[in-house]
């Protein structure tokens, strides 16, 4: 009786125990094809080879239910047919358009005031309805049509990557053709202009990076695409010819010029410490020999990164102006949230080939959706107040938008600077999958060759890199003027000529070099350009190390491996797989109910149909497993360890910087000790993504419990709580809605990792995007397994935003 | 100053809230209630309001929050287009201004003050007063140098450099001036510039205003709910209720004649001798030669020489702006006015 009084006065435990019992008893009555869902490829096989049914009637389901057997179709949704849609433009369908566009305007036109007012008023109305009118003229009534009196085509839902395929090929080769003509064949040909035009921006943003890169390590190819453009015949052959002139290549500047410009630069910005920090790190990238890939990796962030960031500001600023494209745009940012970065790489290839170009495209559709959503974001945090001030300093809307508004939302617009800027670097590594040269195209050889030493230098570089560019344009946006100040011109550009002078003198320097350094048997020019690992190396240092754990705990490893893998994870998968899908949608979709309502039911519901009606279900089963399996880990060690050292001032410093800097690593970095100790197994793809995910915890964690209210916790001493009562009892409720946060971005960091854990070899969803990737990329695949984890990434944000909201309004934070 | 042309001229002015807004007003035929409007989605700003400022007059509006004070503002600068009704600046019909012109009028003639101040976070001091001759299009050199001028006018000297967020809610809301200064604009508009602040520092700000008002002489619009600063300020006061004026008059009219009910409530409390000037209560020169030494002038509130009149036994000579002697005052009346009955006392200021 008591135990039913308790349960009556919660009642969403009571709703979570249904949910679950449901869940077990689904569970349960997997029978006869539970051997078959546990291995994941099983069950389609024996679909394809005919042994079972993926589907059965009606009656034999309910015999079969009776018989505590799920049918087939609930066990694994089955490939689902559809009738095509169709469209129809001839004019009877068009006048229908016109007409249903009519209908829809009329009550809007006779209501209103002044009829000759109304078309500029209502200009969007006109252009919204009448692509309703556009739909529902020429494709729902003829697709209605055609469906009952016409011939109907079916196809699948597994069909439609291939679609998607055909669709992209068909937009690249045949839409819209035009006659380019042809050097090489002396003839003209038809080429598709998207083509064309996806191939000058390709060869727009390849001149740039060249540009850049060879100014700063030396080469032709910038010298070839110019003689492309001003010489008839074509680059290569002019520079076969011009051989051995001095204008046929362009010479490097020496390091030390850029390393003393890194001094420079630092200090005129913004003073000693930045001035130490960005010349140390060039300094660093020479030293370690890695000046060359650095300047590789350089040279195509200074082109990814500013096109990032003023594509997501334009964009930002349209989306502000114009509610109607923020709601466009909206679902697409809250994707690219949550889409996996390979996923990107796929699209990419198709439309841009490979190479530096390609690499640089996938960055910045990477890095602009944050830039987008802050510019949005800091946009509307600008109060009405000081756009009125504007206004009434008589700003006209120019100088309102960029003189006003988006100064005044910098703190957010710099964030997002700094986001493209981190998001840049580490896309540098994936990047190279796809041809990008410099650091991240190394890092992979050195993972490949499992040289841990060399990985972490690399990955050094790279978090230097990164952090350097960051202070450096955080300190550009904070620089001062004053306006006072009677300087002659020598003063007003000293740091200018201290540049040119140290220029020369360099020049000079790495001159004298030739000298210096003729007789080492190695014949480098230090002073000029240090090559690729020809500089000092701390690799054995490192490999040494490794080899030492390797020797002596690889006993103790093994024996901890086999007991995770055979205890804990294997039994885990099993049982991930084992679910009928139906159970798993009781599941999700019952947590959902309980979180968020009918509403939150039907949203994680249709992201978990989505992803069963793809051919990939079992793996995105896998893909759960993991993450599931990483992030509870990952959240009980961020938590506990926040927890612990907020205790301490000192310890909460150092736990935020730990946080900072493990961020900033490419997360390729933790995959190599990882496999070193624990082989190509799942065990070695989940450690590293619980290093990788226990960063968001910790951190909000720390957050969370730092700021819960001094008078409350004043008042909690005062009625003479314990240290250990007062943290659960008081600061982890209160601080519990941030902590939420934490897990959420815990989940997204994980799911990241996990797909990347591919590259050690999983056969989860990541593996076939992967495989899409080497195969040189099925559009349509790509773009469908990017989704897929994308979903279950939003499914899990939206579970947890939805509560922290509720909680958050509960406890009147906020 | 009857002949002068008006600077500010609002005639049945509306401004209404929401979807049929325009619509609504329309068929409503100039008889808004703001009940009904509410009900169809409307809200009701500012509600048939006509009155004008004349060159060199302060115009104070009050009312409670939500009267529409604010949204009278924007549609005299406007900030937002007024639904229905007509606005004259210096005769010029501002509601149908082109963009370019209500930009100039701005640039030239228009300053703001508000209640959040608004400044720039990313400018300094300077750069933020500056900044509407940047936006006119002054040279860089010359701007900086106006800015300066203003930076001393309200006595922020030192602190160019310094960034809002460096500054004191005080100091913030002197850029604020400052910046609406700075192109020298012949209608100031202040929205509640004071109500950010503490008492002290108000005190201080409204005394600092007075200052500036007595060397500038701008047509002021400024909003307040604040009653004592609206006395201390205020040439005439308008009164706000539901975006509808109940009285627009002088400060003493207000409290000794209320035009409505609201009106009379709302000044119930307001104590008298900081409304009435010395000028109400004078008495005729009558055959007396005793007068005392001390001097008055007939526009002095009661208030802030009550305190000498009292202390002198004798009757205290009132002069008028040309220093003549026009009236005497009687410490007895002022006795009446600090603590008699209000309502025996009879305006005529
Ligand atoms: N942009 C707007 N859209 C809809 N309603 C508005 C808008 N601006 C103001 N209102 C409404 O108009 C009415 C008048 O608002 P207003 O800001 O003018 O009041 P106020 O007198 O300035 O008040 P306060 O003293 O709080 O500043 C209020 O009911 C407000 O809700
Ligand atoms: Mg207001």
């Amino acid at each position: 009786m008591n135990f039913i009084n308790y349960l009556s006065q919660r009642p969403k435990l009571t709703q979570f125990g249904i949910v679950l019992i449901v869940f077990f008893i689904l569970m349960s009555m997997t029978g006869l094809y539970h051997d078959l869902i546990v291995e994941r490829h099983l069950f389609a096989k024996s679909v394809d080879k005919g042994e079972i049914q993926s589907s059965v009637g009606f009656a034999e389901s309910m015999s079969m239910i009776l018989n505590w057997q799920l049918p087939p179709q609930l066990i694994r949704i089955p490939e689902l047919t559809f009738y095509h849609p169709v469209i129809n433009t001839s004019a009877t369908y068009i006048l229908i358009a016109l007409l249903v566009t009519a209908g829809l305007l009329y009550k809007s036109f006779a209501e209103s005031v002044n009829k000759s007012h109304w078309l500029r008023v209502n200009w969007f109305q006109i252009i919204s309805k009448g692509f309703v009118g556009i739909i529902v003229g020429l494709l729902f009534i003829p697709t209605l049509y055609n469906w009952f009196f016409g011939e109907v085509t079916r196809s699948t839902f597994w069909e439609i990557p291939s679609m998607l395929q055909d669709f992209s090929q068909y937009l690249i080769f045949e839409f819209w053709q035009t006659p380019v003509y042809d050097p090489e064949i002396e003839d003209y040909e038809d080429y598709g202009r998207v083509r064309l035009f996806t191939r000058a921006i390709g060869a727009t943003l390849l001149f740039l990076i060249n540009l850049i890169r060879e100014l700063l390590i030396g080469g032709f190819e910038t010298v070839v695409s110019l003689a492309n453009i001003f010489s008839d015949q074509s680059g290569w052959d002019w520079l076969n010819e011009n051989e051995g002139k001095w204008y046929a290549s362009v010479p490097a500047i020496p390091w030390t010029v850029l390393t003393a410009g890194a001094f420079i630069l630092g200090y005129k910005l913004q003073g000693v410490g930045l001035s130490i920090l960005a010349g140390f790190s060039c300094i660093y990238l020479a030293v370690f020999g890695q000046w060359e890939p650095a300047m590789q990796t350089l040279s195509f962030v200074l082109v990814a990164a500013p096109v990032s960031g003023l594509l997501g500001v334009t964009f930002g600023v349209i989306a502000y102006k114009s509610r109607t494209f923020e709601r466009v745009i909206t679902p697409f940012l809250l994707v690219a949230q949550t889409f996996p970065h390979f996923a990107y790489l796929v699209p990419v290839i198709v439309f841009f080939g490979i190479g530096d170009h390609a690499g640089a495209i996938a960055t910045i559709i990477f890095a602009t959706p944050p830039m987008i959503r802050l510019t949005l974001l800091g946009l509307k945090r600008v109060s009405p107040e000081v756009l009125d001030a504007g206004r009434m300093s008589g700003c006209h809307n120019y100088q309102l938008m960029f003189k006003v508004l988006i100064p005044t939302a910098r703190r957010d617009i710099l964030i997002g600077v700094n986001q493209v800027i981190m998001q840049c670097l580490a896309m540098a590594v994936i990047a190279s999958f796809i041809g990008a040269m410099g650091l991240g195209f190394n890092l992979l050889l050195a993972l490949n060759q499992l040289r841990v030493g060399q990985a972490l230098e690399l990955g050094i570089c790279i978090v230097l890199i990164a952090i350097v560019l960051d202070k450096l344009s955080l300190a550009w946006a904070n620089k001062q003027t004053d306006y006072f100040a009677d300087l002659s011109f020598v003063e007003r550009n000293k740091t200018a000529l201290l540049f040119v002078a140290v220029f020369f003198a360099a020049l000079l320097f790495a001159w004298f070099g030739n000298w210096v350094f003729a007789d080492t048997a190695k014949g480098i020019n230090y002073f000029y350009l240090i090559p690729h690992n020809k500089g000092i190396t701390t690799e054995p240092f490192w490999q040494a190390g490794v080899d030492y754990m390797v020797s002596n705990w690889r006993a103790g490893i093994k024996i901890f491996n086999t007991w995770l893998l055979v205890e804990v994870l294997m039994p885990m998968k099993a049982s991930f797989l084992a679910m009928p899908a139906i159970a798993t949608f009781v599941l999700t979709m019952g947590v959902g109910y309980i979180i968020g309502g009918i509403r939150s039911a039907i949203v994680v519901g249709s992201f978990m149909l989505f992803i069963a009606l793809t051919p990939w279900w079992e793996r995105a089963l896998i893909t759960m497993y993991m993450l599931t399996f990483a992030v509870i880990v990952s959240v009980f060690i961020g938590t506990i360890v926040g927890a612990i050292c907020v205790q301490n001032k000192r310890a909460t410093k150092f736990i935020l910087l730990v946080c900072d800097t493990f961020q900033t690593f490419p997360s390729f970095i933790y995959l190599i000790p990882v496999i070193m100790l624990f082989g190509v197994t799942d065990t070695s793809v989940l450690i590293a993504v619980i290093v990788y995910a226990v960063i968001p915890p910790t951190r909000y964690t720390v957050e969370g419990l730092r700021n819960v209210p001094e008078s409350l916790l004043d008042a909690a001493d005062m009625s003479g709580v314990t240290k250990l009562q007062r943290l659960f009892k008081i600061e982890f409720p209160l601080a519990f809605p941030h902590i939420m946060l934490g897990v959420n971005q815990c989940v997204v960091f994980a799911l990241f990792m996990v797909i990347i854990g591919a590259f050690i070899g999983t056969e989860d969803l990541g593996q076939e995007i992967m495989q899409q990737l080497f195969s040189g990329g099925n559009i349509g695949s790509g773009l469908m397994l990017g989704l897929c984890v994308a979903f279950i990434g939003l499914a899990v944000d939206h579970l947890i935003q939805t509560w922290a909201t509720k909680r958050r309004k509960l406890l009147g934070i906020d | 100053m009857s002949d002068q042309q008006p600077v500010i001229k609002c005639d049945s002015v509306y401004k209404i809230f929401g979807k049929n807004a325009e619509k609504m007003l329309q068929d409503a035929n100039g008889k808004v209630v703001a009940e009904e409007f509410q009900k169809a989605g409307c809200v009701v700003g500012v509600n048939n309001a006509s009155f004008e400022v004349k060159k060199g007059e302060m115009l104070v509006v009050m009312g409670l929050s939500g009267s529409g004070k604010s949204t009278l503002l924007r549609c005299i600068s406007r900030l937002t287009d007024a639904t229905a009704g007509n606005i004259y600046i210096e005769g010029e019909d501002l509601t149908s201004m082109s963009d370019k012109e209500l930009i100039e009028l701005r640039r030239n003639k228009m300053g703001m003050v508000f209640q959040s101040f608004a400044l720039l976070p990313h400018k300094t001091v300077l750069e933020n007063i500056a900044f509407p001759l940047q936006v006119k299009g002054n040279s860089t050199k010359d701007s900086m140098q106006r800015a300066k001028e203003m930076v001393d006018l309200v006595g922020l000297t030192g602190r160019e450099n310094y960034f809002p967020r460096e500054l004191s809610g005080g100091q913030q809301q002197r850029v604020g001036i400052a910046r609406s200064l700075a192109v020298e604009p012949d209608i100031w508009f202040l929205d509640e510039p004071f109500s950010a602040l503490d008492p002290l520092i108000r005190k201080e700000m409204q005394d600092e205003f007075l200052r500036l008002q007595s060397v500038l002489n701008k047509t002021i619009l400024f909003v307040t709910h604040d009653f004592d600063e609206a006395l201390r300020l205020a040439d005439r006061i308008a009164i706000m209720k539901d975006g509808i004026i109940e009285q627009l008059d002088t400060p003493a009219n207000i409290v000794l004649n209320p035009a409505t009910e609201y009106v009379r409530k709302f000044t119930e409390d307001v104590p008298r001798e900081k409304v009435l000037k010395i000028k109400s209560v004078m008495e005729p020169v009558g055959d007396e030669k005793d007068f005392s030494d001390l001097r008055v002038s007939e526009d002095a509130i009661i208030e802030t020489v009550a305190e000498a009149v009292l202390g002198d036994p004798k009757s205290v000579p009132v002069l008028n702006a040309n220093d003549d002697i026009v009236g005497v005052v009687h410490s007895s009346k002022v006795i009446h006015v600090l603590f008699g009955e209000n309502s025996t006392l009879e305006s005529n200021a």
